[in-house]
């Protein structure tokens, strides 16, 4: 933020409008990523002197898009607030059904952001599940179980937001995430657990369900 | 990198609440034209190959991005929750801007592209607790030749 830079006092700064998480805009918009781009570089030959804030005048493309009908991929079965032994089996049910809309991400896009924990996201579901009921073994070889449940919730959200992404049209970010924490099961996956995690036998997962499992803009969904 | 106004109340007051200790001093070096520089970025979006060891939650280490790197290799491990990951997931650029270097350099708008780009998990930590990575990694880059650096936070 602008507030924070300003106490820094850094050399050389360019201050830009955009949300956190996007410091070149937006994605797919390589000419606005340029100016930025170039607006930054332009810092390098500023005469100075010491701090050199400047300010990137323009929004990121796409604030004024008109949302007006944005849904989910493809229609989810619908779990009216299952208990927990059926959470998995409807977060299951999910995966499968957004699995097209994946793949056709990764085909357009050539990559996918998924795969950090080197099992395939059904797994990375059933390893969230077993939190409720246990301390499971990490996944991943030289990944503590902690670090394993932080990325493994990272991986269940991010397997459902290429899909999403991977729909014609476009979304905000807030909307994708609200759709993820409020319209899924996967969503409803993390948030039961939330409580479950807190109470863990494991000092690592504890730590992860203080900060680092739900986004502070969506807490207004735990119990 | 956002506006207050943008931000839910309690992430703004997170972020303000930040530490933020000034430089001590206002260092300023002037180079070559930008033409003429051998440019690295250092992002702390949490970046590494997929097969790098995945970021701890609170982590001091830094990881190497070959030059060349295949966009395609690059996953995030970073700690935070609070920012929008959907960016990157559609476009690596978003976060770090390596096919743009890339444009700007056929150009000929830049020199050269460093041969190795770093990145750190940008979470979990106070400023003073990075000094030793950022030494290390400064000592790198002059290694690489490298003249000109962004510091591309997330």
């Amino acid at each position: 933020m602008r507030d924070n830079t300003e106490r820094l006092r850094p050399p050389r700064f360019l201050w830009v409008p955009f949300e956190l998480g996007r410091p070149f805009g937006a994605p797919d918009e390589p000419e606005f990523q340029t100016r930025v781009l170039r607006d930054v570089l332009a810092l390098f030959e500023h005469a100075g002197p010491s701090p050199v804030l400047e300010d990137f005048a323009d929004d990121a493309p796409g604030q004024d898009m008109d949302m007006t009908g944005w849904t989910c991929p493809i229609p989810l079965p619908k779990t009216s607030d299952p208990g927990t032994s059926e959470l998995l089996s409807s977060v299951l049910s999910e995966i499968e059904s957004l699995a097209p809309w994946h793949q056709i991400g990764v085909e357009r896009r050539g990559r996918t952001a998924t795969g950090v924990l080197g099992i395939p996201i059904d797994a990375v579901a059933t390893f969230l599940h077993d939190i409720f009921e246990r301390v499971p073994e990490s996944p991943k070889d030289g990944v503590p179980v902690g670090q394993a449940f932080r990325q493994g919730c990272e991986e269940l959200k991010t397997f459902y937001l290429e899909a999403a992404t991977a729909k014609p049209g476009a979304a905000k970010s807030h909307e994708l995430a609200d759709w993820f924490w409020g319209g899924t099961a996967g969503g409803r996956l993390l948030l039961s657990l939330h409580p479950a995690a807190l109470e863990s036998a494991d000092e690592g997962i504890k730590q992860v369900a203080l900060g680092q499992m739900v986004p502070r803009a969506q807490k207004h969904r735990l119990g | 990198m956002v506006r207050l106004s943008d931000l839910d109340p309690g992430s703004a007051k997170h972020l303000l609440d930040k530490e933020c200790p000034p430089f001590e001093t206002s260092p300023w070096v002037e180079g070559p034209p930008v033409a003429e520089r051998r440019i690295a970025i250092v992002t702390s979006a949490g970046l590494h190959r997929r097969d790098d060891q995945n970021f701890a939650l609170r982590d001091l280490t830094y990881r190497v991005i070959p030059g060349d790197i295949d966009t395609a290799e690059l996953v995030m491990t970073q700690s935070s929750v609070n920012y929008d990951r959907t960016g990157f997931q559609q476009d690596v650029n978003v976060v770090f801007p390596i096919d743009r270097l890339r444009e700007l350099k056929d150009n000929g708008e830049i020199g050269e592209i460093a041969d190795y780009h770093y990145a750190i998990n940008g979470a979990g930590w106070l400023p003073h607790e990075i000094e030793a990575t950022a030494r290390e990694m400064a000592g790198l880059l002059k290694e690489d030749r490298v003249n000109a650096v962004l510091l591309v936070p997330v």
